[in-house]
């Protein structure tokens, strides 16, 4: 009779025992609300820390800090401005002009990408190998160089390789292009309504119409063609990512090419794109900051010449990411509901 | 008829099948009007602009360092002689001439060692120590002041070396981070969870631009009287945590790809939290998101050529430094610009390889 051999069952373990109210180290309640007391005073720790280093840098260097200086005349001057300003005009202004030339470039850039970036993602489809391969060398290189080495060379390009205002390009005598930037018609309200006004090249100078500079330009391109790159690259895996049956269902109802595109791929695919779109509009408008670089004067531009001539570095960069932060809760927001509808919709 | 009959459609012949070079263009190139318009339109615009470019870029171009050739070329050929002549200047920015081969070894170690870190026979314990060493062997390079080597102040360092030095170091200290502040998002201790996550948004709310200002202005009003750590600390940190926000947020993505049951099953083993992590999720969700980590990578090596904009001459900043100073050279910038970019273009490429390599080979081990 073979030896009883032991069984291969362990034991089971007993229950663990009921959690008891109670201070127990054992009781993960009671861990868990020491971690978080000690992450909480250790975060608490280190703000005071920063506080009380400022203060004492403060008083050792005699930095005055405070938001007094907003009300002082700022007394630089703004190369462009969307609204009224001068150099007499309290810092308050200036910061005001700052943030309306980002969003101008934010906004522009924002509908120039979209298109470009929707032409470029669409294009990775076409039926026509050079079509295809054009568009993908478009997004390996946008996509693969600093946007600053492409903001500088822009710049370059606009200020050095254009001619001079007096020899601008032109077309149609109503769009001019030169190292002065880039002037169109533009609708004015004078005393008989609204009228356009038409640009006219005058000995040295062209006059009406609404100018472009070059710093704007290079960085409204600068953006649009970088972004317009990753944009084509969520358009692509939007539209990737609807499933192959949904094509040939298309087809088979007899629906041409940009028929499926406009009323089976697109309409799934921009679900699928929302959320990437968002982040590329938020990462266009946050590098729309870069434009320090070939001194368009955007909001940071303005912060670092009041910081310079203020030296109140505290508060300067603080309205900057206040207002950096804002713009992207409201984005964000904002495409949130956008994305909430649209689901709400397909769910109807 | 009646609108409502049910003719039978006779079924279509099945395609025929097509293969070799004719199908092929036919099918890629001249598949419908328009694209066989396309496609012309596009070779002819080829043939129109490809002369003219190459013309520019090799048969015209100049390439010995003469300025005054060079001038003579002007819009009929590249100058490529700005490179042969301000290379040394781009590529090192302004570290000390007689020094050069310093910047120049520390660059290659450092380039080895990330390469050997991307190849699988050199993962082992020894690698940890090869970076410590490394890493100590690049700072005495670069910074001298013992061994008998000059002593070379941090706002001489620039070029290429300062660009590797940021990227590798700011990843290798944002990692580590990263990882901790996407564990502390899902974390069920809403304190932590709240502070990650405060912490997290708040970062990736702002640019880079003002993080970097904040480390070139506000950082030594942040540490006690007197303490002033140099630039290029405070630039780097600032980096690592800009970093670490944007890579926080990938690492999240993997950790939410890890089924439930692995979980599961490292408590049912008796793991603890930290072995948890460490042994079963980690590995699974790090390996989930090698794209995003990868593309997170090229971006900070991109973002690292912002630090121009608070005066410190990497690759971007040591080629504005070499041309916009000097009369003769500053009209052939255009072509610096395509040198640079060329560096640039060369690096991301290799790391996006990389990463659809580390993807496939990822791919392999989850087939079943």
């Amino acid at each position: 009779m073979p030896a009883e051999r032991p069984s291969p069952l362990i034991a089971a373990r007993p229950a663990p025992p009921r959690a008891r109210a109670g201070w127990s180290w054992h009781h993960p309640a009671t861990r868990a609300r020491v971690w978080q007391l000690l992450a909480l005073l250790g975060v608490a720790v280190l703000l005071c820390w920063l506080v009380f280093n400022t203060q004492a840098n403060m008083a050792a260097r005699g930095i005055q800090s405070g938001w007094d200086f907003l009300g002082q005349t700022a007394g630089f001057d703004i190369g462009e401005q969307p609204i009224a300003y001068e150099s007499s005009d309290p810092y308050w202004r200036a910061f005001l002009v700052g943030l309306l030339n980002t969003l101008r470039v934010a906004l522009a850039g924002i509908v120039l990408c979209t298109l470009l970036g929707a032409a470029v993602g669409i294009g990775r489809f076409s039926r026509n190998l050079p079509v295809r391969a054009l568009c993908r060398a478009y997004v390996e290189v946008f996509r693969n160089v600093p946007l600053l080495v492409q903001l500088l060379v822009w710049y370059l390009l606009l200020v050095e390789y254009l001619p001079d205002t007096t020899e601008a390009w032109t077309w149609g005598h109503s769009v001019f292009l030169s190292k002065s930037g880039l002037v169109l018609p533009f609708p004015q309200h004078g005393a008989d309504g609204w009228h356009w006004s038409m640009p006219v090249l005058d000995g040295f100078a062209i006059e009406g119409g609404a100018a472009l500079s070059p710093e704007f330009l290079a960085v409204l391109a600068g953006l649009t063609f970088y972004t317009a790159a990753f944009v084509a690259e969520a358009v692509r895996a939007g539209i990737a990512s609807v499933p192959r049956g949904q094509i040939e269902a298309a087809q088979s109802i007899a629906l041409g090419r940009w028929q499926t595109l406009r009323l089976v791929t697109g309409p799934q695919a921009l679900r699928v794109m929302a959320p990437p779109l968002t982040n590329q509009y938020l990462n266009l408008t946050k590098n729309s900051s870069l434009a320090v670089a070939v001194g368009y004067p955007d909001l940071v531009s303005i912060a670092n010449t009041s910081l310079n001539q203020t030296g109140r570095a505290l508060e300067c960069i603080a309205i900057v990411m206040a207002v950096y932060l804002t713009l992207s809760l409201a984005t964000a927001l904002l495409m949130g509901r956008l994305d909430r509808r649209d689901r709400a919709r397909q769910q109807a | 008829m009646s609108p409502h009959s049910t003719e039978i459609i006779p079924a279509r012949p099945a395609p025929l099948r097509v293969g070799g070079l004719r199908a092929w263009v036919r099918r890629e190139l001249f598949g419908s009007w328009v694209s066989a318009l396309t496609t012309l339109a596009l070779l002819g615009w080829a043939l129109w602009a490809l002369p003219g470019a190459l013309d520019w870029l090799l048969w015209r171009a100049v390439w010995q360092a003469d300025a005054d050739a060079c001038q003579a070329a002007r819009g009929v050929g590249a100058c490529w002689g700005v490179i042969t002549e301000k290379h040394r200047l781009i590529l090192l920015g302004r570290y000390p001439l007689e020094e050069q081969w310093r910047p120049v070894l520390a660059t290659a170690l450092l380039l080895a060692l990330v390469i050997a870190s991307g190849i699988r026979l050199f993962w082992t314990r020894w690698l940890v120590l090869a970076w410590v060493l490394v890493w100590a062997v690049v700072f005495t390079l670069m910074g001298g002041g013992v061994l008998g080597l000059a002593p070379v102040p941090t706002e001489r360092w620039g070029g290429l070396p300062l660009t590797l030095m940021l990227t590798t170091l700011s990843i290798v200290l944002a990692c580590p981070l990263a990882v901790l502040l996407a564990l502390g998002r899902r974390s069920h201790m809403p304190a932590i969870r709240t502070l990650c996550a405060g912490f997290i948004e708040l970062v990736r709310g702002v640019p880079l631009i003002s993080v970097l200002f904040m480390a070139s202005f506000l950082f030594p009003l942040f540490l006690p009287v007197g303490a002033t750590p140099d630039v290029l600390v405070r630039v780097l940190l600032g980096i690592a945590l800009f970093a670490a926000a944007y890579l926080a947020e990938t690492v999240r993505a993997g950790l939410q790809s890890v089924p439930q049951g692995q979980l599961e099953a490292a408590d049912s083993i008796g793991l603890g939290w930290w072995q948890t992590q460490r042994l079963v999720v980690l590995p699974q969700a790090l390996g989930a998101v090698v794209p995003g980590l990868m593309n997170s990578f090229i971006s900070i090596f991109k973002d690292s050529s912002l630090i121009t904009i608070v005066s410190l001459y990497e690759l971007t900043g040591s080629l504005g430094l070499a041309l916009s100073g000097d009369p003769e050279w500053r009209p052939f910038m255009v072509e610096g610009y395509l040198f640079i970019t060329a560096i640039y273009f060369v690096v991301c490429a290799a790391m996006s390889r990389y990463s659809l390599w580390v993807e496939q080979r990822h791919a392999r081990g989850q087939a079943r």
